[in-house]
């Protein structure tokens, strides 16, 4: 892949992420304008902001190379993202925007009068934007290494340092610009690649040997083994090897390999003739991204797949960065006006990763093997097409998949700053603001240094998990039954954001290994919610005496349209006065 | 212009006080002083609005629920995959949502000339 393109196109989004960051500078001055842009922003500019943070590392990376390395079965991914949307619509939008609150914790308070409830909301918003935090940061350097070489923490002290910036500069209203330009960024660096690769695809005399299982080469091709790795063969191969496998020393030599299990040492070149079969790497040997939770799926894919549909319809309600957009609608109305227009940008949006997939599939198959099938979308312009062409194609997906980092983690920024400044921080102010946003960046790009490959797509199914388990009961709850209590709210989150978050770290950290009990770990959500909401509803039940006094004056504020609830608001805060 | 001179002449000459509080009084008022009958008409409206978003949920659920096991109990369901979550879906979500905020804000604006009286 040719640098000379990519890093100026990367270089680019960044200067222009600075610039319309900037602009919004210019006119944020009060603290209502850092938080939630004075709640001015029309649902068009507002729909393009939500879209525009959304979209994050996992869904321009990460789903193309999920579906590469798992075949459609991941398509789940990318309908859970869109139709995470419509459930926030139905059950959470309008009201979340009417209850006047700047941030979850906000909102935890405002239903529950709950210092305790507050705080522990607060904590579940820094750990979620944390975990989320991370791949994007470690996306940055995926792609930057794949890009020019440099090493893989450098894309994500960048990203860091951009991000830390614009928001700590501007705050939400600059934010609300960026991520609107943002969107349009990313369609586009994945649309016009996508026309061409297609054509190219097309002038192939469309081959469909994609959705073939497993792969094959299409021509003779030589694999680097960039980790080492173990690889499964269900028949033998003839390989050409330069380097170790199976702890004998080849140098370009012939080898026959036969069935079973062979170890290929890191550094090793094979190279595969056409019509080979793409062997598969074995179970989370490679440690790539894409890798993945994924080995559950074997054990119990209609489990998985149920799990994973549930975590991610339930999950994006309660992500600390998409809920905090909801505030700088002007009314509830809009809210919900934004909500659709969303689902139709990143539906819209979603049409493309799959086509990357597929294609590199058929065109990049052995990025199965090397570990980072990731970079699949990155590859495809300069593999299908080459030349300049595909040398300018690739440099504007390196642009959009650095939009999508910004982007994307600027929004969690936001968010978790927001939960610091308040809750943390001894003062609240435009200056505490700015520190809060340097504490909540420095945290994750310490792991990401540290921790090295968390694969996205763990940890975005992490956050998704614990999210649907944490906040999807207590905002449904809260915002639907009269009954649910401060005590019921906190065991509810306790038990099901805790267990979820408790079950994917012991995944993550290969405890159980395989079998049934592994897949209930790996796949948390089918069982999360249902105890999350339970222990809600039951704790709550438990202690009628502890209802807050003004429950029914606050869910009128929530639902009442703002015409009418003009006076009920100014009742509503009296009678919370009456009652401290 | 009031069509009925007649009518017209009661209002002005009738008692100023009593009058305007007849022609003021508005549920809303109940609402904005949470008296009983204020509770039951925001109870209304939040069943109102949730009853929409349960329909719409349950026609989710029921459009989504079944794929996977259509999915598995097929030979070769690739194909159908692809095409189904591929792009099938994302029309019928986009949908779904324009038919829930047309009767969510219409169930708000029947609220609100219940209570305004209009």
């Amino acid at each position: 892949m040719n640098e000379n393109y990519a890093v100026p196109a990367v270089a680019l989004v960044v200067v222009a992420t600075v610039f319309v960051g900037a602009f919004g500078l210019r006119i944020s001055r009060t603290t209502s304008d850092f938080y939630v842009a004075s709640r001015t922003v029309g649902p068009r500019l507002n729909a393009a902001a939500i879209s525009g943070e959304y979209l994050s590392a996992a869904s321009f990376l990460g789903i193309a190379g999920l579906v590469l390395v798992q075949g459609p079965d991941m398509l789940w991914y990318p309908v859970g993202y869109t139709a995470g949307y419509l459930v926030l619509l139905l059950f959470v939008a309008a009201p979340l925007r009417r209850s006047g609150a700047y941030t979850l914790p906000d909102f935890a308070e405002a239903r529950l009068a709950s210092q305790s409830v507050r705080r522990l909301a607060g904590a579940f918003v820094v750990g979620v934007g944390w975990l989320y935090l991370l791949p994007q940061l470690q996306g940055a350097g995926l792609t930057l290494n794949v890009l020019t070489g440099a090493p893989k923490s450098l894309g994500g002290i960048i990203v860091a340092v951009v991000v830390v910036a614009t928001v700590a500069a501007g705050g939400m209203r600059s934010i609300t610009f960026v991520q609107a330009f943002q969107y349009w960024l990313k369609l586009t660096a994945l649309l016009v690649p996508a026309l061409f690769l297609v054509l190219a695809w097309q002038g192939d005399g469309s081959p469909r040997n994609a959705f073939d299982e497993p792969a094959a080469f299409r021509e003779h091709r030589v694999v680097r083994v960039d980790s080492g790795l173990d690889l499964k063969l269900a028949a033998p191969l003839n390989v050409t090897a330069t380097g170790t496998v199976d702890g004998e020393r080849y140098e370009d030599e012939k080898v026959r390999l036969t069935e079973g299990v062979h170890r290929i040492a890191q550094g090793t070149r094979l190279g595969f003739t056409k019509g080979d079969h793409v062997p598969v790497a074995d179970r989370g040997s490679n440690g790539g991204m894409s890798t993945s939770l994924a080995e559950g799926r074997e054990d119990r894919p209609l489990y998985a797949t149920y799990g994973l549909i549930l975590a991610t319809f339930l999950g994006t309600m309660g992500l600390p960065h998409v809920v905090v957009r909801f505030y700088t609608s002007p009314n509830g109305v809009a809210a919900r006006r934004t909500t659709v227009v969303v689902l139709g940008l990143i539906g819209a949006f979603y049409l493309l990763p799959p086509v990357y997939g597929a294609l590199g599939r058929l065109y990049a198959p052995e990025l199965t093997l090397t570990g980072d099938a990731d970079a699949a979308v990155l590859l495809l312009p300069d593999r299908v097409i080459g030349g300049l062409g595909g040398d300018l194609l690739g440099a504007l997906v390196a642009g959009g998949a650095f939009a999508a980092f910004l982007s994307t983690a600027s929004g969690l920024t936001m968010a978790v700053a927001g939960v610091l400044t308040q809750d943390v921080l001894p003062a609240r102010g435009v200056r505490h603001f700015r520190l809060g946003t340097v504490l909540s960046m420095i945290v994750p790009l310490m792991a990401s240094v540290v921790v090295g490959g968390l694969p996205v797509a763990d940890a975005v199914g992490l956050a998704f998990a614990v999210s649907a388990s944490s906040f999807c009961p207590l905002l449904v709850l809260g915002i639907w039954w009269r009954r649910l209590t401060p005590p019921g709210a906190a065991a509810g989150m306790l038990v099901g954001g805790g267990s979820a978050l408790l079950a994917v770290a012991a995944t993550m950290a290969g405890f159980p290994g395989t079998g049934p009990l592994h897949a209930l770990l790996a796949w948390p959500a089918l069982w999360s919610v249902p105890l999350g909401f339970l222990t809600m509803v039951l704790v709550s039940l438990a202690t009628p005496g502890l209802v807050p006094a003004g429950t029914a004056a606050i869910l009128a504020r929530f639902h009442l349209p703002e015409q009418v609830s003009g006076g009920q608001v100014r009742t509503a805060v009296s009678a919370k006065e009456v009652d401290a | 212009m009031a069509q009925d001179p007649t009518d017209r002449r009661v209002v002005v000459t009738g008692p100023p006080r009593r009058t305007r509080r007849l022609n003021g009084y508005r549920p809303r008022t109940e609402i904005d002083e949470q008296t009983t009958l204020g509770h039951t008409y925001v109870r209304s409206l939040i069943r109102s609005q949730l009853r929409a978003a349960l329909t719409v949920f349950g026609v989710l659920v029921l459009l989504v629920g079944p794929l996977p096991l259509v999915f598995t109990s097929m030979n070769d369901s690739t194909n159908l995959e692809w095409l189904v979550l591929g792009f099938c879906v994302y029309p019928p979500l986009v949908l779904l949502a324009r038919w829930y905020v047309r009767r969510a804000d219409r169930n708000e604006r029947d609220f609100v000339r219940l209570v305004e009286d209009r």
